[in-house]
């Protein structure tokens, strides 16, 4: 039955890991054809899930056994919940016989994974399967996505049952609100017209929503410049214009300074994040803010919102295109805001003798062509990635926004080269991240999966020691890791072929050998270990306080 | 100040335990919760009575509330005219000497004896929560041995009482 419901749902993949209480499921899935990745660790399953999720828009789909299995997903279901993407997570449990008898490999994964999923189904009866499977991918893939996890007792596993998936997908309690009010659309069209210093915000829920087309056209007829959240970039062209670049702690100094002195802000699809917005006193103080998100949670939670818009961003800005948008004289601010940029661009002292991390970035972005999957891991080089590879298209990018997931890098470019078997995808990683994964080296190799993994090493958690430099009095309290393993010959033993580069021109060697060499690849790239990542907001900082803005 | 919501959810394993989770997460503090089945089967209806001086912060409760797919409804009654009903039961230090004190005292709140102890009785009263304030200030001096109440349970009146009259005319929506 749930081989069938899966089929009826279109999985082209799913990610898990078998165990004890999940055996009929994978007995049932035993050459049933759909393809399943085996990863290491179910911890690499959920991030290979995100990483489809993010690149595909479809639900990502993770099977894992009961107990420890299951606490295995918690990191990767807080991720995905933060990050809003769609997962639908199938746990093993003991049999209903033994629930709450301690019994072995239990664990109340419905208790656990509460407040980190979307919803959650412990299913009681067999019969229930077919119903609760539709509703899972309904309710993950619809309105704010998110993680829905099933939890499948032994026995409800083992049971068979009449399977019927025609029923329409029916919940009361959830209705969410897609087409905006178009009161509220008439009452931005107006703001947008009155002002005179417009900034537009593009966050993920663009991409969510696959609105980027309509945000190019709204920029087109307004002409107004656009700034993007970290989990935003790709949804406007990163090379156009009117665009300001990231914003946020370690954003450009004319996208931040933009938020603080413009009259209108018109957020679309972003939830004010504290990374984003710094000290809140400072945030967008002039402006009238405009919030347009699916999620009616989010409008007002962290920054008071001055016209509110419940729906999905792609309705919202078709709406708002039928509005009559004529601006009034911008030019000014908008000339204002492009000199800030041009003359505070994003900087690094060159270095003929050592690889410097931006300048690697930049390697990456030339030998692709710009056309290529970026994945993360989080710290000092997913920043570097954010600010150096202009992204023109969107679901290009991967990375953990939200919960800053250390370890999600190589797993998540496992599942978006899976989702994308098409575009090169990059899995760009610290060597600090990049350890707590890379048992999904193997997985790499098992599946033929070309993702090119480029190690930015530095021996050190550098966004940990960047930040005890500058607020710690350079107390390196357990932030340098002078030993690190060879990682070519690691990943040697693995089967990938690995390189080194240590300078500008072995990088550029390394990366395109990297591209022409089939299959995976890994370039360990030594970098100075003292590098840091500026411009930036400190903490308790407001937005336009940045520093490192000028070398 | 308190408020009082009220929420429909679906009578079903694990809501509480969703409810409550989420005003851990968010580190709302709940000053009474109570819950029960409706007249519909398969709903229960949530009184929750929660203290914020922010209506910012009520705000960010009623729509988190209604995130959970679990929820149906959710009314904040606060500024509405309500029955709200709170149930005491109180072992009050009762010597045969001062029962006849103690009879009469509780009297005026309609509270009746349940329980007769050779040192203590027991009183049951259900009521508006500050009345039964009042009514456990009262027997405190007595010596309060155990004391339960239940928390309240409330909905929006159907009729317009006084205090409704007075409301609607202040907002200038009396018909006339």
């Amino acid at each position: 039955m749930l081989v069938e419901a899966l089929r009826a749902e279109q999985v082209e993949v799913i990610f898990g890991y078998p165990g004890g209480a999940i055996l009929p499921v994978y007995d049932a899935l035993y050459q049933c054809g759909i393809p399943h990745i085996l990863t290491r660790h179910e911890q690499g399953a959920i991030h290979a899930a995100e990483g489809y999720a993010r690149v595909t828009g479809r639900p990502g789909v993770v099977i894992a056994t009961s107990g420890p299995g299951a606490t295995n997903l918690v990191t990767g279901i807080t991720d995905a919940m933060m990050d809003s993407l769609p997962l639908v997570i199938f746990t093993g449990q003991v049999a209903t016989s033994v629930i709450g008898t301690d019994a072995f490999q239990e664990a109340s994964v419905l208790g656990i994974t509460m407040p980190i999923t979307k919803h959650s189904y412990q299913v009681q009866d067999v019969n229930q399967l077919p119903a609760v499977i539709k509703e899972a991918f309904h309710i993950a893939s619809t309105g704010r996505p998110g993680p829905v996890l099933i939890d499948l007792p032994k026995d409800i596993a083992n049971a068979s049952g009449k399977f019927d998936y025609a029923a329409p997908v029916r919940i009361p309690g959830y209705q969410p609100t897609v087409v905006p009010n178009a009161l509220q659309i008439r009452k931005v069209a107006a703001a947008l017209r009155a002002a005179k210093r417009p900034l537009i915000l593009a966050g993920a829920g663009v991409l969510h929503a696959r609105a980027s087309d309509w945000l190019h056209q709204l920029i087109d007829t307004i002409q107004a410049p656009i700034t993007n959240t970290l989990l935003g970039l790709g949804s406007f062209p990163g090379d156009h214009p009117l665009f300001l670049g990231m914003a946020g702690m370690h954003g450009t100094y004319a996208a931040n300074m933009a938020i603080y002195e413009c009259d209108l802000l018109l957020n679309i699809g972003a939830r004010f994040d504290d990374r984003l917005t710094g000290n809140l006193q400072h945030f967008a103080r002039h402006a009238t803010v405009i919030h347009i998100d699916i999620d009616p949670a989010e409008i007002g939670k962290n920054v008071p919102t001055d016209i509110p818009v419940v729906g999905d961003a792609g309705e919202a800005l078709r709406m708002l295109l039928n509005e009559d948008l004529t601006m009034g004289s911008i030019q000014d601010w908008v000339d204002h805001v492009q000199e800030m940029a041009r003359s505070n661009p994003f900087w690094y002292a060159p270095d003929d003798e050592r690889l410097k991390p931006q300048r690697l970035v930049e390697i990456v972005h030339e030998q692709c062509g710009g056309d290529a999957i970026v994945v993360t891991d989080v710290g000092q080089h997913q920043m570097w990635a954010a600010q150096y590879f202009p992204f023109r298209q969107p679901n290009r990018w991967v990375t953990s926004g939200g919960l800053g997931t250390m370890g999600f890098g190589l797993p998540a470019a496992i599942g978006a080269q899976i989702g994308r078997r098409d575009v090169p995808v990059f899995a760009i990683v610290g060597d600090g991240g990049f350890q707590m994964t890379m048992q999904e080296l193997a997985v790499l190799v098992d599946y033929q999966i070309p993702v090119k993994v480029v190690l930015v090493n530095n021996r050190s958690l550098g966004m940990v020691r960047q930040w005890q430099e500058l607020f710690y009095e350079r107390r390196y309290s357990e932030s340098l890791i002078p030993v690190q393993p060879d990682f070519v010959k690691l990943s040697e033993a693995f089967g990938i072929p690995a390189y080194v580069a240590k300078n500008e021109a072995e990088a550029n060697a390394m990366i395109r050998r990297a591209l022409e060499t089939p299959g995976p690849v890994l370039v360990d790239c030594h970098v100075p270990s003292r590098e840091n990542v500026y411009p930036m907001v400190p903490p308790g900082a407001g937005i336009h306080e940045m520093v490192g803005v000028k070398p | 100040m308190n408020h009082v919501l009220t929420v429909l959810v679906n009578n079903q394993m694990g809501v509480l335990n969703r409810i409550t989770a989420l005003f851990l997460k968010r580190g709302f503090n709940i000053q009474s919760l109570t819950v029960g089945p409706t007249e519909t089967e398969g709903l229960s209806r949530m009184t929750i009575v929660i203290h914020a001086e922010d209506d910012r912060i009520v705000e960010q409760v009623i729509k988190q509330l209604h995130k959970q797919v679990d929820v149906l409804k959710v009314f904040d009654i606060t500024s509405q005219p309500m029955v709200a009903r709170e149930l005491v039961v109180i072992k009050v230090n009762s010597s045969v000497q001062n029962r006849g004190e103690v009879t009469t005292l509780i009297e005026p709140f309609r509270a009746s004896i349940i329980d007769v102890g050779r040192e203590s009785v027991t009183v049951q009263a259900t009521g508006r929560s500050d009345k039964i304030d009042a009514l456990i200030a009262l027997l405190r001096p007595y010596g309060i041995r155990e004391l339960a109440r239940t928390g309240i349970a409330a909905f929006t009146r159907d009729s317009e009482t006084s205090s409704e009259v007075i409301r609607l005319k202040q907002l200038n929506l009396l018909p006339i």
